[in-house]
């Protein structure tokens, strides 16, 4: 899949993470959160992972944590896939178990 | 038997602080909201952040709803999809008029379940009244669906349509309770009644469960944990409840060691209603902790 | 050498520094000498001085000293600044820092005065923000020594902290140095902690900006303890002494915790007529107080005393006649600190009266239940209340170690806070070793340590308080937030925890970014 264009989704209150997706060469992920030292490889593995079942390989990914658990993390990537790729109402199930 | 629903908490689709922590205050039913209190422009991310906590956050043993955004929306149908896909075990309907909005919803429902492989039926309903004409029609909408578990009361808007506004004394709401609590009894599924939304007005609160308690509604919809233990010790029943349920209830296993039939206590046969009475009041009384595991009530 | 909660100590820190390692919890019936002190004999005619420059001089300051301030002001404190600029001013070298503790307020001057080479050693009970990651980042040669407020008052009494220099902010004093912190601008209550510093330092000088008739009293500090006075234009910001009007916390999940910490408290054992308590601040322990509050009028029972650090709620239990005496060493708003001035029934304590495990019997070693915070806990029960989940110093150890020796020690912290997990395999720090912890609760459930077996026969049934096991709810924790990566620190000691006997309980490292 193809990033059209910037789009984030998610929130800068606690608990939650604020993702940012833009187009780039190869994935880049940018992560500032408070519990990097503990989770920064978990959360860069959830999003890397969650690029990869929705085939896109290049992208830039900016992640402003705020203490956010890991099914929040990927929601949020979700919710910002289809808005930088515009399948807000396309949802991709095979990606979703 | 019925599972009980003293409380259905509403928890906003959005926040993924609230959503996280909504199981451990013991509602018996947690609403994650998709509609009201999420904005338009965030509708597919709380679609999402659901979803996500659907299929990873332990919610222990309250039952699990979703209140949908109605298929008059785009948003509806996506949100069928996902919450059937997630395994959720009740969708909530919004703004129900007639009995076709539950069909309606319905056949979203069973498509989605058979595009997912996931067994037809499993996916329960309810439905919340929240205008004059689903007051109206609140015994036909309880009996639209063998789907549907209970209907619910939303009283902001339906005072709003009814030109008129929430009052102390709920005087205002006498009929649209009445109505869904008649439906919903004569369909034999649970009535909901509406939130009550100054959660630091104690007294009102209290004041209001006691009304709807005495009507006969199974519960209450709360807006915040807080409100949840105040509806609890409402319908808690009294230690003499107890006692009668418990003499009830060895009746009837007396009659069954003696192969009887009938049941009878103090000279007078035990009818079903009865029995079932009796059966809820222990459930309560243990939900209440009033009661130990065996049924033992609490010596203070 | 590994200690008793399997600590690795460095043999090189209790060798230089002649520790011995944590052993045990008690501390059974050593004998000990307390150190006398020097005494500059004074008619008291020419005490007051009018500025911090010249009492400076006076004093006698020189390298290689010790000086101490105490933390009553907290985040309104005005002292700490502005002697400690004069004396970084003044070029001097080498002191050593014994505060009571630091507080926010104080972290950017003592950086500075770190910088300037003016303080290299310190002791404190914690330190936070800023300076806890200025340490923890290597930013002082010396290990800082961490002491509860009981272990300090100990060290103070046997010369382990030997005091050249007390510079103490007081709202009021009387020219020759009899002073309350009851009346005054910048009232803060009982000068608890300070009153150690005004018997046992050298040299003692008061600092306030209100000068009282003699003689002033009630005297707190007295003026045979007293060398200087000094007239300074303001002590502190009365706005940020206390923690404000009292508020209980409307958070769903805080007061759920407060309400089955109450429950264990009322089903155990130690809740009857005469029993005595200790709840601590923030909005959690308050809202344990109101809901003790309705069970002790609910059952008809009375408390013999409150302990510790107090705030209004517990004084409005003492004016209502369900608590007959607090015992205060510090307080912790103005509702607290206001009403020492008219209760009676509310005695001032010092530190060594509160909680020294090396006098003759310390008021918590009367105490039978005690509620304390933590950072983390781990399986063992032990509790940090030092570092962060990232390793970093930012707490303090206050009376924590001290008051949990009481009969009923609750530990009450959330399961997770965000993403953290504060019930965890292993803490990052031992502040409070797990044998003087009791109960566990969370939001969730609690756990009862296996040691007291007449505990878990009591609260097995509570209502609604599922018990399980501490490796249970660290499991739980585990699986919502997930298992966090190793922190990573360098082979440096940064600050060293001592245990309330002296004894060494754990190390803190300097972190690896």
């Amino acid at each position: 899949m193809e990033i059209k264009h910037t789009a984030l989704a998610g929130t800068l209150e606690s608990s939650d993470v604020q993702i940012t997706l833009s187009e780039g060469k190869g994935i880049s992920i940018d992560l500032d959160s408070q519990v990097e030292k503990q989770f920064g490889k978990q959360i860069k593995k959830v999003v890397t992972d969650l690029l990869a079942k929705y085939e896109i390989s290049d992208v830039k990914v900016h992640v402003v944590d705020k203490g956010a658990l890991d099914c929040t993390i990927k929601a949020r990537l979700i919710a910002a896939i289809q808005r930088a790729t515009d399948t807000q109402n396309e949802q991709n199930w095979g990606v979703l178990e | 038997m019925e599972r009980l629903r003293r409380t259905m908490m509403f928890v906003p689709g959005n926040n993924p602080a609230m959503i996280k922590d909504a199981g451990i205050y013991g509602a018996d039913s947690i609403m994650f909201d998709l509609e009201d209190s999420v904005s338009l422009a965030e509708k597919d991310a709380a679609r999402m952040l659901v979803f996500e906590a659907l299929k990873n956050v332990d919610y222990g043993n309250s039952e699990l709803v979703v209140r949908i955004n109605g298929l008059d929306t785009d948003m509806g149908k996506a949100d069928i999809y996902a919450m059937v896909k997630a395994g959720v075990e009740v969708i909530r309907l919004p703004k129900t008029e007639t009995p076709d909005d539950v069909v309606e919803t319905e056949k979203v429902i069973a498509e989605a379940e058979k595009f997912f492989g996931i067994e037809n039926g499993r996916t329960h309903m309810m439905a919340a009244i929240e205008s004059a004409e689903g007051v109206l029609n609140a015994p036909a909408i309880a009996k639209a669906s063998d789907r549907l578990i209970g209907i619910a009361l939303g009283a902001e808007d339906y005072v709003t349509n009814m030109k008129t506004h929430r009052y102390p004394d709920g005087a205002e709401l006498s009929f649209a309770r009445n109505m869904i609590l008649h439906g919903a009894r004569a369909a034999g599924i649970a009535a909901f009644d509406t939130v009550y939304s100054d959660v630091d007005n104690t007294e009102g609160f209290n004041h209001e469960v006691e009304i709807i308690h005495e009507l006969g509604f199974d519960g209450k919809s709360v807006i915040n944990p807080r409100q949840i233990p105040l509806v609890n010790a409402i319908y808690a029943p009294s230690e003499k409840e107890i006692r009668n349920a418990k003499a009830v209830l060895n009746a009837i296993e007396e009659a069954h060691k003696k192969g009887s039939g009938v049941i009878s206590l103090h000279g007078k046969m035990v009818d079903k209603p009865v029995v079932a009475r009796a059966e809820r009041t222990m459930a309560l009384a243990k939900a209440s902790h009033l009661v130990d595991k065996e049924g033992n009530i609490y010596v203070e | 050498m590994l200690n008793k909660v399997n600590r690795e100590i460095p043999d090189e820190i209790l060798k230089d520094k002649n520790y011995k390692p944590f052993e045990t919890t008690e501390i059974g019936n050593p004998e000990t000498t307390y150190v006398a002190h020097n005494v500059k004999v004074s008619q008291g005619n020419d005490k007051l001085v009018d500025s911090i420059k010249d009492v400076i001089a006076k004093v006698g300051l020189k390298d290689g000293m010790t000086i101490s301030f105490h933390h009553h002001f907290r985040e309104g404190d005005f002292v700490f600044n502005m002697v400690m600029q004069e004396i970084i001013d003044e070029g001097f070298k080498d002191l050593t820092l014994a505060p009571s503790s630091l507080t926010n307020v104080m972290n950017d001057m003592v950086i500075k005065a770190i910088k300037a080479g003016t303080v290299t050693h310190i002791t404190s009970s914690g330190m936070r923000g800023s300076l806890g990651d200025f340490i923890s980042h290597g930013g002082l040669k010396d290990p800082v020594v961490l002491r509860s407020h009981g272990n300090r008052a100990r060290s103070i009494e046997n010369g382990d902290i030997k005091i050249d220099v007390a510079f103490l902010g007081v709202p009021n004093s009387d020219a020759v140095g009899n002073a309350n912190a009851i009346k005054g601008d910048a009232v803060f209550g009982s000068m608890g902690y300070s009153l150690m510093d005004a018997k046992y330092a050298d040299k003692v000088v008061l600092l306030t900006d209100t000068i009282m008739p003699y003689p002033n009293t009630p005297a707190s500090v007295k003026q045979t303890q007293v060398d200087y006075v000094v007239k300074v234009s303001k002590v502190g910001d009365p706005e940020k002494i206390g923690s404000g009007a009292t508020r209980f916390t409307k958070d769903p999940k805080e007061l759920k915790i407060a309400k089955t910490v109450n429950q264990v408290i009322t089903h155990s054992p130690y809740f009857k007529d005469g029993f005595s308590f200790q709840t601590g601040s923030g909005g959690a322990a308050l809202a344990v107080s109101r809901y003790l509050r309705e069970s002790m009028i609910d059952k008809n029972i009375k408390a013999s005393f409150a302990l510790g650090g107090i705030t209004k709620p517990t004084v409005d239990l003492l004016e209502e006649g369900l608590v007959n005496k607090i015992l205060d060493v510090q307080d912790f708003d103005k509702g607290a600190a206001a009403s020492m001035a008219n209760n009676e029934n509310q005695q001032e304590i010092d530190s060594s009266w509160y909680a020294d495990p090396y006098n003759k019997g310390a008021a918590v070693n009367q105490l039978d239940v005690c509620i304390l915070s933590a950072l983390e806990i781990d399986t063992k029960f032990n509790v940090n209340v030092m570092t962060g989940s990232d390793g970093v110093l930012r707490g303090a150890i206050g009376g924590h170690q001290d008051a949990a020796n009481a009969k009923l020690t609750i530990i009450s912290a959330p399961l997770v806070r965000g993403r953290i997990a504060t019930v965890v395999p292993d803490v990052t720090t031992v502040v409070t070793p797990g044998d003087s912890i009791d109960v566990l609760v969370t939001e969730v459930g609690i756990a009862i340590n296996p040691r007291r077996k007449d505990l878990i026969e009591a609260l097995k049934d509570v209502p609604g308080v599922p018990v399980y096991t501490i490796e249970e709810l660290q499991k739980r924790a585990e699986a919502i937030v997930g298992k966090p990566e190793k922190l990573q620190f360098t082979d440096r000691p940064v600050a060293l925890i001592e245990y309330r006997d002296g004894s060494l309980i754990d190390t803190v490292y300097q972190v690896k970014d």
